[in-house]
């Protein structure tokens, strides 16, 4: 593997992993490391870096919806333009392309139901080429990003072994 | 404990004389005086800290839901077999029949005592290398032969050089056995000590035993078995198993392979002592063998990372430490401090609550060294290298 795609990988998991707990993990050296990191930043291969928050385990808890979009595709630009349109909402944390019975989906954030309902109301479906809605509300998540949320119940091993 | 008097008239053991004789493994003390501390960080360990995948269990939950839990076969299912030999010739390039050539065992620890059974009486010698893996030589002394170690050193690499092996055969060597990667070194054979030992084999009409336990386990290019080399697959029983590549230990199944009169005389006493492996082990090493090598991979490369840091660290305190180049063992050499490694292994426990395994349990040259496994977590390999170094500084 490449050591581009060693860092990256690494980092997808932790992104706090410094630059020389990289090196000693990847014998790789701390400045071409800061380098590859770099270079990754800029040309938008590293996008962002964010904290992954358990609500379950946390006294603020925001309501999150699923919400399927149908929209009409464009002449010059197919889908786009309206799915960015879409994602410059900041109720708007994800907006994906997909295949089968709806074109876009989006999951949305707000304080309570009625943010969430409001918000598909009166900006998402007036909004010029969207078609239809389906929105489902997210009661419980179990695993994110590669993250289960509950672990299962610690089991020891023996100290020694051959 | 004081002798007394009475000691001179117990009664002379019952137990078997090449029993009694057995050395009680010097791991075994360790362990029990570990067991007794609280809060220990151990690089002691010589299993696989990840929990078997997700896949294999689920397959043992499946083979059990199916109601499968009978004996099979003796030599294990023909299924599994097929699948052990086709693994093997593509991994190891060389070839086996799943019907006569293969045998499923009860962890790599049976098919190492029957092999030995199978071949060795009285007064047969069996050429091994040390520091090895605490079996071996009690394995073949079990089997009523002699062992006769050859000690493989720091400045080779901890690899087996085929001119001391060469010194130590003798008219009545029968086998030579051979772990690499190694536990406890790490070390690895190259191509041409592979093909020297075979030659020296070839010449002097030697079984070679191969237990490649930790093969999947190398982390440079891996060298074709060393019963892939000319005339050495008639004279090759090949070891292995599932415990280390896919965190299974606890599961139990390793297997042989070898020529069809050795393989059959290990079934005899297979099926008197053992009778089979258990089936859900054996349907969960199908399982393993066709679906897990993404998360063997996995595994992997989380070893390949903390070894790089471990290796690192320890060089930086000065205890010396060859790059292991397979398994999941570092070997450093703790000569600098100036303790041996019984009371280095203690002392660091009882001061620090780092629990490491002194090289003497590993054979007759390993005062200078300790086993620190790399079988755990990041951050439990930071938290005791940093316990480490404050040991040594308070030396």
């Amino acid at each position: 593997m490449e050591k581009k795609e060693k860092i990256l990988e690494l980092l997808q998991k932790n992104a706090r992993l410094t630059t020389s707990e990289l090196s000693e993990r990847l014998n790789i050296d701390i400045e071409e490391i800061e380098s590859i990191i770099k270079r990754c930043e800029t040309e938008n291969i590293i996008r962002g870096y964010y904290t992954l928050i358990n609500e379950d385990n946390y006294h603020i808890k925001k309501v999150r919806a699923l919400i399927e979009v149908s929209i009409r595709p464009e002449r010059d630009g197919g889908f786009d333009r309206t799915a960015r349109n879409i994602g410059k909402f900041p109720e708007v944390t994800d907006v994906m392309l997909i295949s089968g019975n709806c074109d876009l989906q989006l999951i949305v954030v707000g304080e309570n139901l009625n943010d969430v309902a409001n918000f598909v109301a009166q900006k998402l479906a007036p909004l010029d080429g969207v078609l239809s809605t389906r929105t489902h509300f997210i009661l419980k998540k179990y695993k994110e990003a590669g993250f289960q949320f509950e672990n299962d119940e610690d089991y020891e091993r023996l100290k020694i072994t051959p | 404990m004081m002798k007394t008097m009475n000691d001179s008239k117990l009664p002379p053991s019952r137990v078997a004389k090449h029993i009694d004789a057995l050395p009680n493994s010097g791991i075994r003390d360790f362990f029990e005086l570990v067991m007794t501390m609280d809060d220990v960080i151990s690089l002691g360990v010589g299993e696989p800290d990840f929990v078997t995948p997700w896949g294999i269990r689920e397959a043992t939950i499946y083979s059990l839901e199916k109601g499968h839990t009978s004996y099979t076969s003796n030599l294990g299912l023909l299924s599994l077999r097929q699948a052990v030999c086709r693994y093997v010739k593509e991994n190891y390039s060389v070839s086996y029949d799943p019907v006569q050539e293969c045998i499923i065992t009860v962890g790599v620890s049976e098919a190492l005592d029957l092999i030995l059974r199978a071949l060795l009486e009285p007064g047969d010698e069996v050429v091994y290398h040390e520091p090895c893996y605490v079996s071996y030589p009690a394995c073949i002394q079990m089997a009523q032969a002699i062992p006769v170690p050859v000690t493989t050193k720091q400045e080779n690499n901890f690899s087996l050089v085929a001119d001391e092996l060469r010194q130590k055969v003798t008219p009545k060597t029968k086998v030579v056995l051979l772990n690499f990667p190694n536990n406890p070194t790490g070390a690895v054979l190259t191509c041409d000590q592979k093909s020297e030992i075979a030659k020296i084999a070839v010449d002097n009409d030697l079984i070679v035993i191969t237990d490649e336990i930790y093969s999947e386990l190398t982390y440079e290019d891996q060298c074709k078995s060393i019963a892939a080399f000319p005339g050495m697959k008639n004279r090759t029983v090949f070891l292995h198993g599932f415990s280390k590549a896919y965190a299974m230990t606890g599961y139990r199944i390793g297997y042989a392979c070898g020529p069809k009169d050795l393989i059959d005389a290990m079934m005899k006493i297979h099926q008197y002592s053992m009778l089979c492996a258990s089936i859900m082990g054996q349907e969960a090493a199908l399982e393993a063998l066709q679906h897990g090598k993404n998360d063997r991979e996995l595994m992997k490369s989380e070893y390949l990372m903390r070894r790089n840091l471990i290796v690192k660290r320890f060089n930086s305190l000065n205890l010396t430490c060859v790059n292991p180049q397979g398994a999941f063992y570092v070997y450093p050499n703790i000569s600098s401090t100036g303790l041996d490694s019984d009371f280095f292994a203690k002392s660091l426990l009882q001061e620090k609550n780092v629990a490491v395994v002194p090289g003497t349990a590993f054979g007759n040259h390993g005062k200078n060294y300790i086993r620190c496994s790399y079988a755990v977590s990041i951050d439990d390999i930071e938290l005791a290298m940093t316990r480490i170094s404050e040991f040594i500084s308070e030396v």
